[in-house]
Formats: structure tokens, C-alpha cells, sequence
């Protein structure tokens, strides 16, 4: 197959349409109108990323009678210390803007008589937010200057004198090969989903947490341009509903369902509460030979079942499903609780790119917003959006005194003749999705899966890593007969590329700080030395491990003089 | 988790295709949505809400406990109606306001 190359030119690209790249479109046009956005969507901006589902509730907002600070405190309590305060706090002050504009953009909040948000608990809002995709697609569809290609998949950053001038894609449905030249570059790709092997392997292997097209391309072409990157080694695990891999909170915290074993014990005191607790515990006590484990929802009222049936057809239809066609609602029965395969996410976690306050990367001309940003957990939809906003105003003061530069003829060269090689017929017997096993495979047994209760030593890392190279090298030879193949290549590569860093990251925290995040076995103890971020560079084919000190809020933290 | 797609429902307009968030879902060679990769679907219900024909319901893979039941939705104005067909428990509606916020 032939691909054809097709240039373009703007003056801030942003590569992934879902909520901080949507919300960065929409700064941008209300800041400086006469800017080009370019967006690059790798499915359709309508219904693409974390949000296509819809989501149950806005998990990050400052209730009445508290402050920004709070918030900070919580999720600094959450991660056990190893946050960015300056980006938690810069973050935090803007979740209750961005949830109003949210509002007049067209998302349901319940409010009371008196037109109050109704809180739930100390941060979070209730509301309908099925169509939220929906909704931040059409606000960015009225943007005069910001145009969107959908089926497009970004491969990698242009590079030129260490500045990242545009990036490199290849269309998914048609056989173009896009040269992007701007001004300046945010990447809002989302985190990393596929890495392990997931809760069911077989045909509902996709059933996961995190989407599953969520692959972690924006931290391969950050780590392949030689970005730093934090805390990969703080992987995320969900608490999930068994088998529809449906979420928790909605149960816990909206009918107050407490975690409870087999013998009907509620566990969750024992282990404490934060997020990584709750798994580990869930975790022991099926070890113990206590499990399964359950959210106790027996005794609920009917109206209560009502309510759950319909929230989750707002966010999970799945658990909707499992409930009616089993012919047992939650009031009559316990639903049943497991960890899911770890994630690699900076939205829920801290892992991504090493940013400064404004959520600028370590490579000029580089921008990053939302879970593909590191440093800053518990974001969220309403944190992703307020990061979108952030990173936006710094692009929009950076890129004043700035042109637009051709890309490196080679470089582009490089990458057409890499994506040419993929669809040129070879006699292989692998195939991406046999070599995407394989790695699940390597990651579940060595690098701390499902299998190993999330376990892992240094040896096993070692195996892992080992593993994982030698699979980067198979995907070489793999052959895609078509351009949806060669996407599949191109992730599973992606995929490779994040799967050794977070080995790099999880073997150079030697302690266990979250059980089940980070649980290794060698070091089962927390240790204060360790209280730092742990960075990572891609140099010369080998992860360079940097160790830093804990940044606070208020500081107003920059890579380099400008 | 998957979808089923009626192929004498299908009028062939392609939104289905259009918002598939993983890309998944392709018109034959006489322009009916076919999912090609079933293993690959997310369970996002995207597709579903696309549908005007209501050629489109989801189901649980047997693998994560699927006794048969499939799901499809109807939309009316600000109504989105949910209708579950299940083996065990016959059909079920869920009438969802798109106005109302959820109660937790």
C-alpha cells in the first residue's frame, strides 16, 4: 500500500480531543481568537477517550466551606507524599470554574431549590453526564479557528534543534501520512490501558477499566523525544465491580455500601482508606481465604435500586444489564468487588509527563494536560479541564515571538519509510495482537499483575525487562495489510515503550509506599528516603533514572531560564 | 462485552462507524455496519445511542457472566429510553431524562 503525504500548518496542535485537549481549544479561542488549533483525534472528538460511556459524577470540586488547599491535602494524603503541590493547588483553584462553564456548555448538575450544587461527600457533584462527550464536542465544533481530524493517529513528535516543532501521523482510514508543522504542540492523549494482562483475558478481554484505545502513545512520543517523566512506578489499580468492571464509588459512596468478605466481616477499616488500601485490602483478604469480597448493598431500599439501575446505565450499562437479566437487584444481593489490571494514568495516579506549574514538558515546545501529565492524581474530568486551561494560557504567552519551522526533511523520511516498512508483505508469524499477549503475559507474571496480587521483586523485574526488549524488537517484522493493522502496530509498540519505563520506575522505588500500586517484595517497608519523585529519561536506548526533591505548593517550579 | 448489529434494521447511515470510540465498527460492501472486531469492543454503548434504527443492542460476553440479554436504547427529545430484552426476566424500560442529574 501506497501512503501519500499531506503537510499541514497551525499554530498549536493538540493531539487527542478528549477533555483537556477540548477544554485547551476552548481557552485558546476565548483568549487569543485569531489562533489556529489544530486537533488530532484518534477516534471520533463526539465520543472518544474516558468519556464515551459518560461519567457518574465530578469527583474534583471545591464544596462549600472548602478550600483549593483541602483538596491538595487529600490527594497528597491519598498518594502517601508524592504529589507536585504547585500542581495540585494550581489545579485545585480551578475546578469550580471550569465545572460552571461546564454548566452553561449544557451539563446536568443537580442543584438545590435554591440553585446550590448538591455535594456528595466533600468533593463531589452529582449530575448527568452520559452526553458529556457529546457536549464538549459540539462547544469545540462552534470554535471558528480550531479545526479537528478524526481518525488520525499521531506517531510521533518533529523534532529540531530539541524542540518539538509539529508531529507525525498516519490517517486510520485513509492512506495519508500527516506532517504537522506548529507553533507548539499539547499532547492530551490520555494514559495507558492494555499493558497487563487484563481481568478476563478471552472475548470480553476489552471489558476494562480505562479504554481500552487508550493506548499510552502520548507518553511514548514523549519518552522516545527524550521528555522526562514522573512517578510511572505509582501504576493504578481500580476497585471494580467483578465481571462488568464497573465502578465502585457510585455504591460506596452513594448508598454507603461498605466493603464486607465472605464471612460478611467488613474489612475496609483494617487496611485503611485510601485508594491503593481499599484494593490491598480487597487483595489480603482473598489471599487470607476470606474472599470473595463484596459491597454490601443487601437491604438497601427499592427506591435505592432505582436510582443505582439508572446511574449506572448513565456511566456503566453494563452492571444495569448484569442486575435485571440476572433477575437480582443489588437490595437482594451483595455485588462482588475485584481489582482490576494495573493502569498507567496520571488522572487517578501521578504517573506522566514531568511538567513545570504551567504543564510544560521538559522539551520546549512541548505541552502536557490531563492523565498524560504527571505529578498531579485525583484530576478527574473537571482536573483534566482545568489543566487543559492551564497548559493553554502557556501556550498562548510562549508562542507570541514565535514562527513556524519546516521539519527536518530526514526526520520525516525516517518516519514515512518506518510506516512503509510495516505494510510491505512479509512472511511473519507473529502478529501485533499475538506479540500484545505476550506482553501482558511478561507484565502479569513479572512486573507485579493480576497474577502475582500485584507482587513483584527485583528479579522478576529484571526478567521483564529482558522480555519486554526482545518484544520491541519482534514488532519490527510484524505486517499490517491494512491501516487499522498498522495502528494496532503502532500501539502495541507504544505499549512496549511505556512497559519498560514503568519496570525502570517500579525497580527504582526500593520501598513500598502503596501496597498493590507499588508492592515490592524485597523492600516491603515504607522508607523515607524515598520520599521523592522518580523521574526517567530516555537516553541512547537506555532508561536514565533521576531522582527529585518533593515540590510544595506555592512554588512556581520551571525546568529552565527562559 | 460486544455488540450485536441487526443487519435488516441497518439503513446504513454510518453513525455507528462514525463515533466508535476504538474504531471497530465498518460497512459491507452493501453499506450495513458490521463490528469487525467483536473481542475489541469496549462496552461504551456509543453506538448504540448513534442508532435510529435501533439495529444496535450490546450484550455480556458469557465469559463475564452473559445469560443472553441485550440492551438497546430509543431516544425521544430529552428522553433516553433504555429497553432490556432478557431470557430470565423478559423486557424491561428504563426511561432516563437527560435533564435529571443521578441521585448518587
Amino acid at each position: 500500500m501506497n501512503i501519500n503525504t499531506q503537510k499541514l500548518q497551525t499554530d498549536i496542535l493538540i493531539i487527542g480531543g478528549g477533555t483537556a485537549g477540548c477544554y485547551a481549544a476552548l481557552t485558546i479561542y476565548e483568549n487569543s481568537p485569531e489562533l489556529n488549533v489544530l486537533i488530532c483525534e484518534k477516534a471520533h472528538i463526539k465520543r472518544s477517550g474516558c468519556l464515551a460511556a459518560g461519567v457518574n459524577a465530578l469527583n474534583a470540586y471545591i464544596v462549600e466551606g472548602r478550600k483549593p488547599q483541602d483538596y491538595v491535602d487529600y490527594a497528597r494524603k491519598d498518594a502517601d507524599e508524592i504529589v507536585r503541590g504547585d500542581l495540585l493547588l494550581t489545579m485545585s483553584e480551578k475546578l469550580n470554574s471550569v465545572t460552571e462553564k461546564l454548566e452553561k456548555l449544557g451539563l446536568v448538575i443537580l442543584k438545590t431549590e435554591n440553585g446550590k450544587y448538591v455535594a456528595r461527600g466533600n468533593r463531589n457533584l452529582k449530575i448527568n453526564g452520559e452526553n458529556i462527550k457529546p457536549i464538549l464536542a459540539d462547544a469545540v465544533g462552534k470554535l471558528p479557528n480550531t479545526k479537528v481530524i478524526n481518525r488520525i493517529n499521531i506517531t510521533d513528535l518533529a523534532l529540531k534543534n530539541n524542540k518539538v516543532i509539529g508531529a507525525y501521523g498516519i490517517g486510520i482510514e485513509n492512506n495519508i501520512f500527516y506532517v504537522i508543522e506548529a507553533k507548539a504542540v499539547l499532547v492530551a492523549t490520555g494514559g495507558a490501558a492494555g499493558l497487563y494482562k487484563p481481568n478476563n483475558p478471552g472475548f470480553s478481554r476489552h471489558k476494562m477499566w480505562y479504554p481500552p484505545f487508550n493506548t499510552g502513545a502520548g507518553f511514548a512520543m514523549g519518552i522516545k523525544a527524550g521528555a522526562e517523566m514522573t512517578t510511572f512506578e505509582m501504576r493504578f489499580i481500580a476497585l471494580r465491580c467483578k465481571d462488568t468492571i464497573a465502578p465502585t464509588g457510585t455504591l460506596a459512596q452513594g448508598v454507603g455500601a461498605k466493603q464486607v468478605n465472605s464471612l460478611g466481616e467488613v474489612y475496609e477499616q483494617k487496611y485503611g482508606l485510601t485508594t491503593s488500601e481499599r484494593v490491598y485490602g480487597t487483595v489480603s483478604e482473598n489471599l487470607a481465604g476470606r474472599g470473595p469480597c463484596y459491597l454490601k448493598t443487601e437491604g438497601i431500599t427499592a427506591e435505592q435500586d432505582d436510582s443505582l439501575i439508572k446511574a449506572y446505565l448513565n456511566m456503566a450499562p453494563s452492571q444495569t444489564l448484569k442486575w435485571i437479566e440476572s433477575g437480582k437487584m443489588p437490595s437482594q444481593q451483595n455485588v462482588e468487588i475485584e481489582g482490576t489490571e494495573p493502569y498507567i494514568v496520571g488522572g487517578h495516579t501521578a504517573s506522566g509527563y514531568w511538567v513545570d506549574t504551567r504543564r510544560r514538558t521538559t522539551v520546549r515546545g512541548l505541552y502536557a494536560a490531563g492523565d498524560v501529565s504527571g505529578g498531579c492524581p485525583q484530576k478527574y474530568v473537571t482536573g483534566a479541564l482545568a489543566e487543559g486551561e492551564i497548559a493553554a494560557s502557556a501556550i498562548i504567552d510562549d508562542i507570541k515571538n514565535i514562527d513556524l519551522e519546516n521539519v527536518d526533511e530526514h526526520e520525516e523520511t525516517a518516519y514515512k519509510t518506518e510506516a512503509e516498512n510495516f505494510l510491505t508483505e512479509k512472511n511473519t508469524p507473529f502478529t501485533a495482537e499475538q506479540l500484545e499477549e505476550a506482553m501482558q503475559t511478561v507484565m502479569d507474571s513479572y512486573a507485579g499483575g493480576i497474577k502475582t496480587s500485584y507482587r513483584f521483586n527485583e528479579k522478576q523485574l529484571e526478567i521483564a525487562d529482558e522480555k519486554i526488549k526482545k518484544l520491541f524488537i519482534l514488532s519490527e517484522e510484524l505486517y499490517a495489510k491494512d491501516l487499522q493493522e498498522l495502528m494496532y502496530i503502532y500501539e502495541l509498540r507504544e505499549r512496549l515503550i511505556v512497559c519498560r519505563s514503568v519496570i525502570a520506575h517500579l525497580k527504582a522505588r526500593k520501598e513500598t509506599r502503596w501496597h498493590s500500586f507499588a508492592e515490592n517484595l524485597d523492600y516491603p517497608k515504607k522508607s523515607d528516603d524515598f520520599k521523592k519523585y522518580i523521574n526517567s529519561k530516555f537516553e541512547n536506548g537506555e532508561i536514565k533514572i533521576i531522582y527529585r526533591d518533593l515540590i510544595k505548593e506555592g512554588e512556581d517550579f520551571e525546568h529552565f531560564n527562559r | 462485552m460486544s455488540i450485536l448489529i441487526d443487519k435488516n434494521k441497518c439503513v446504513g447511515c454510518g453513525r455507528c462507524s462514525l463515533v466508535c470510540p476504538g474504531s471497530l465498527i465498518k460497512l459491507d460492501e452493501n453499506k450495513r455496519a458490521y463490528i469487525k472486531y467483536p473481542k475489541d469492543c469496549w462496552g461504551c454503548t456509543s453506538c448504540i445511542k448513534e442508532c435510529k434504527a435501533y439495529a444496535i443492542n450490546f450484550f455480556l460476553g458469557a465469559d463475564i457472566g452473559g445469560m443472553g440479554g441485550r440492551v438497546h436504547t430509543e431516544e425521544n427529545g430529552d428522553i433516553l429510553k433504555w429497553v432490556i430484552d432478557s431470557p430470565e426476566s423478559g423486557i424491561s424500560v428504563i426511561n432516563i431524562d437527560r435533564k435529571e442529574s443521578n441521585k448518587y
